[in-house]
């Protein structure tokens, strides 16, 4: 049994060197693009999504404070109020030391958008698009696109529910297709163009609005549930400004795909 | 075609709403037009979790109303073991009370904890304005929102958060009812509760123990495993009780969340005096059963003249003792037999001519076991008992008072052998007396065989200070025979 197990892995690991060709360099991903429906977007058309290169992990507290160590800019003290509101890094004890109930381990939240794309822009790199970001989360384990999978979107909105995820460590949810961790079940995630969502907050209104979407998605009864799950994302983006600083709110890096 | 007929739709709506503004408008400038009613002063609101309401806004002046309203996300039980992640306005499902006059300006805080994952916002069917508040009070987690309206129509009022996914997040306990009183306040009564109805999805079945995540499919299929008042199975029984005391009125704010079911309100043993239909203005009197839409409220009223405990259910009646949709009220106080007396004769009923009647007879002439002891013939004899005598006789033989003679140191019993197993074989109805107490009662015939009788006369011989007299299927026999035949 072992013999066969470690023949299918190094045959995948011979798939994902060759035909999907991952860079594993900096802890990223390599994802290769392509057409998908949101659920919302700038039309009810399919949205092209290019190859990219994404963050295997959500940026943790320990390399954040690392990041806060070169640029004390981005200290808790020095941070100007309009780039980070008055929750940013909340839980430090100082400008230099993590809360040690949580581990260093554990994704950073509690910081502003402002903050997150320093940081990316730190490491050479930048926050993943909405598209971007949406993309990489529609696969599990085995498929690129697990949104009509009812169990999929159970387990989304299960995490919805769960006060409190964001104790724990990178890691700690599945890997998707793509070699991804985390993308549900952990933290909110910041994008780069979260707020060209324009939802009101006014749900019954927002689905008038884009009625036309729902339509254009086809099959009512089998997007249900799959609406339900992004619904709650989109409206999360919807509630939050630039210089917001969440509780359950962190972020990870994307860069351009190297050719 | 379907287009332009909607649109004409539109348009009737429009003149006729128009012209009914133009008269509503002209009947509220006889009195005061509460759009316009000044304020004087600032107050913060007093918030209560169910069953308590806030007191009376009396006759207290407009003023400007502080509230501040917190959203929990929070595990809580929804029944013995049974444990769910509620989404609360105020800690509490149904969310806080808010009481408030026609007049008041409302500076509404919303304030959404830093633990939750999820933004909020509400929307208070008080307000007059777009979403009832929603676009304006939509809060990250960690954040405040404020906004302010000016309350222009009494009533009793459904508020519930209206963020995406909306039925989710009223499903998950997202509700709870402002009420707005008319200048000088509602007509004071002796106590006010308030009720608040919800249907819970989850993925495990009613009971299913540990915590239990909400099921989307069964929520959309509408097929729920609690229908509960305010927020969990038991919320309202027991210690956890509504009281009164005889001779009180009673005012329950009843309202219904939803997300889905209908309400039937009902108290099992009242009649509601007043119902404020819909918690509108109509005053409905003598009511049964109230409807209470989801999303909807109604004021009931009444006046308790006797003591007990009153059970407040769904009348759509499997969601009271199936899903939970059942509260008590307990009234204490003095009996008032006029009103309601009680039990008072307790019998047999017989239909016309069910004496000629007989159950179907096996004539059960089997082999007499004659190697059977005694101890044995007492121990088959108690389990006829139990089946047959019991109901009547009681357990210890004592019987009911007024209704059925104890067998329990009966002198009629141990007097007269014959006489009991007459009685066991044929029946006995009309006067007797035992113990020096007349009953006048009826004894259906047993259908038992001459074992069974012997049996169970042996069994209630020996038990209760009775003479152990030994009854033999012999003797049964004989008296059979000898049955006026």
């Amino acid at each position: 049994m072992a013999l066969v197990f470690r023949i299918i892995y190094s045959f995948l690991l011979l798939i994902s060197t060759t035909v999907i060709g991952v860079s594993q360099s900096d802890n990223m991903v390599y994802i290769k693009g392509g057409a998908y429906v949101p659920l919302y977007g700038n039309d009810s058309s399919r949205v092209v999504v290019n190859d990219f290169l994404l963050d295997i992990y959500p940026v943790t507290r320990a390399e954040y404070l690392n990041f806060v160590k070169n640029n004390p800019e981005w200290t808790k003290s020095a941070v100007k109020r309009i780039f980070a509101d008055g929750n940013y890094l909340i839980s430090w004890k100082d400008d230099y030391t993590l809360n040690q109930k949580i581990s260093g381990s554990a994704p950073i939240t509690n910081v502003s958008w402002f903050a997150a794309k320093n940081y990316c822009k730190a490491q050479g790199k930048r926050l993943p698009t909405i598209d971007e970001w949406e993309f990489a989360a529609m696969a599990d384990e085995t498929r690129i696109d697990a949104r009509p999978d009812s169990l999929y979107n159970q387990y989304i909105l299960s995490w919805y529910e769960t006060p409190k995820a964001f104790n724990k460590e990178i890691g700690s949810t599945f890997k998707n297709i793509w070699g991804v961790y985390d993308l549900h079940g952990l933290v909110w995630e910041w994008t780069q163009d979260f707020n060209s969502v324009l939802l009101s907050g006014e749900s019954r209104k927002d689905v008038d609005a884009d009625r036309n979407l729902f339509c254009g998605s086809g099959s009512i009864g089998a997007t249900d549930l799959m609406n339900y799950a992004a619904f709650m994302r989109y409206a999360f983006r919807g509630s939050i400004k630039a210089n917001y600083s969440v509780k359950n709110l962190g972020f990870r890096c994307a860069n351009k795909a190297q050719k | 075609m379907k287009k332009y007929s909607y649109v004409g739709a539109l348009i009737m709506l429009i003149i006729i709403s128009s012209c009914g503004n133009t008269a509503n408008e002209n009947k509220a400038k006889v009195k005061m037009d509460p759009a316009r009613m000044a304020i004087q002063g600032e107050m913060e609101a007093e918030l209560t979790a169910p069953p308590k309401v806030p007191a009376s806004v009396g006759d207290r002046s407009a003023k400007k109303l502080v509230v501040n309203m917190e959203v929990i996300e929070e595990e809580g039980e929804m029944t013995d073991g049974v444990k769910y992640v509620y989404w609360t306005f105020g800690g509490s499902v149904p969310g806080s009370f808010i009481r408030t006059r026609v007049g008041d300006e409302i500076e509404f805080h919303i304030k959404n904890h830093p633990d939750n994952k999820l933004p909020h916002n509400i929307d208070l069917h008080a307000v007059t304005g777009p979403g009832g508040g929603a676009t304006s009070s939509f809060v990250a987690p960690g954040h405040e929102k404020v906004f302010n309206f000016k309350v222009i129509n009494e009533g009793l009022f459904v508020y519930h958060c209206a963020t995406a996914p909306v039925g989710m997040h009223i499903a998950n306990g997202m509700y709870g009812l402002i009420l707005v009183e008319p200048e000088g306040g509602l007509p004071p009564v002796d106590k006010e509760y308030y009720v608040m109805q919800g249907d819970f999805y989850t993925k495990g079945e009613y009971g299913e123990p540990g915590v239990q995540p909400f099921d989307m499919k069964k929520a959309v299929e509408e097929d729920a495993d609690y229908v509960v008042f305010n927020g969990k199975v038991g919320s309202m029984t027991g210690d956890n009780a509504i009281t009164a005391n005889v001779g009180e009125t009673v005012r329950l704010y009843v309202g219904n969340g939803g997300p889905n079911l209908v309400s039937s309100f009902h108290v099992i043993g009242e009649i509601f005096d007043k119902v404020y239909i819909e918690g509108g203005s109509v005053i409905n009197k003598n009511v049964q059963t109230t409807l209470v839409p989801a999303g909807g409220a109604a004021i009931v009223e009444f006046k308790v003249d006797v003591p007990g405990t009153f059970i407040l259910v769904d009348h759509s009646i499997f969601r009271a003792f199936n899903k939970g949709a059942l509260g008590m009220l307990k009234v204490e106080g003095n009996e008032n037999r006029t009103i309601y007396s009680g039990t008072i004769q307790e019998g047999i009923y017989l239909p016309e001519g069910t004496s000629n009647q007989e159950m179907p007879s096996s004539e059960k002439e089997e082999a007499v076991n004659t190697n059977i002891s005694m101890s044995e013939r007492i121990e088959l004899g108690k389990q006829i008992y139990s089946r047959t005598c019991f109901a009547c006789h009681q357990a210890e033989g004592q019987g009911i008072p007024n209704a059925f003679p104890p067998l329990a140191k009966s002198d009629y019993l141990n007097k007269d052998v014959n006489k009991a197993i007459d009685a066991v074989l044929n029946g006995l109805s009309g006067e007797i007396e035992v113990n020096g107490v007349k009953y006048n009662s009826v004894m259906t015939k047993q259908n038992l065989s001459n074992d069974e009788v012997a049996n169970v006369l042996n069994y209630v011989y020996n038990q209760w200070g009775n003479s152990k007299k030994e009854v033999t299927p012999a003797m049964v026999k004989a008296r059979r025979s000898s049955e006026g035949h």
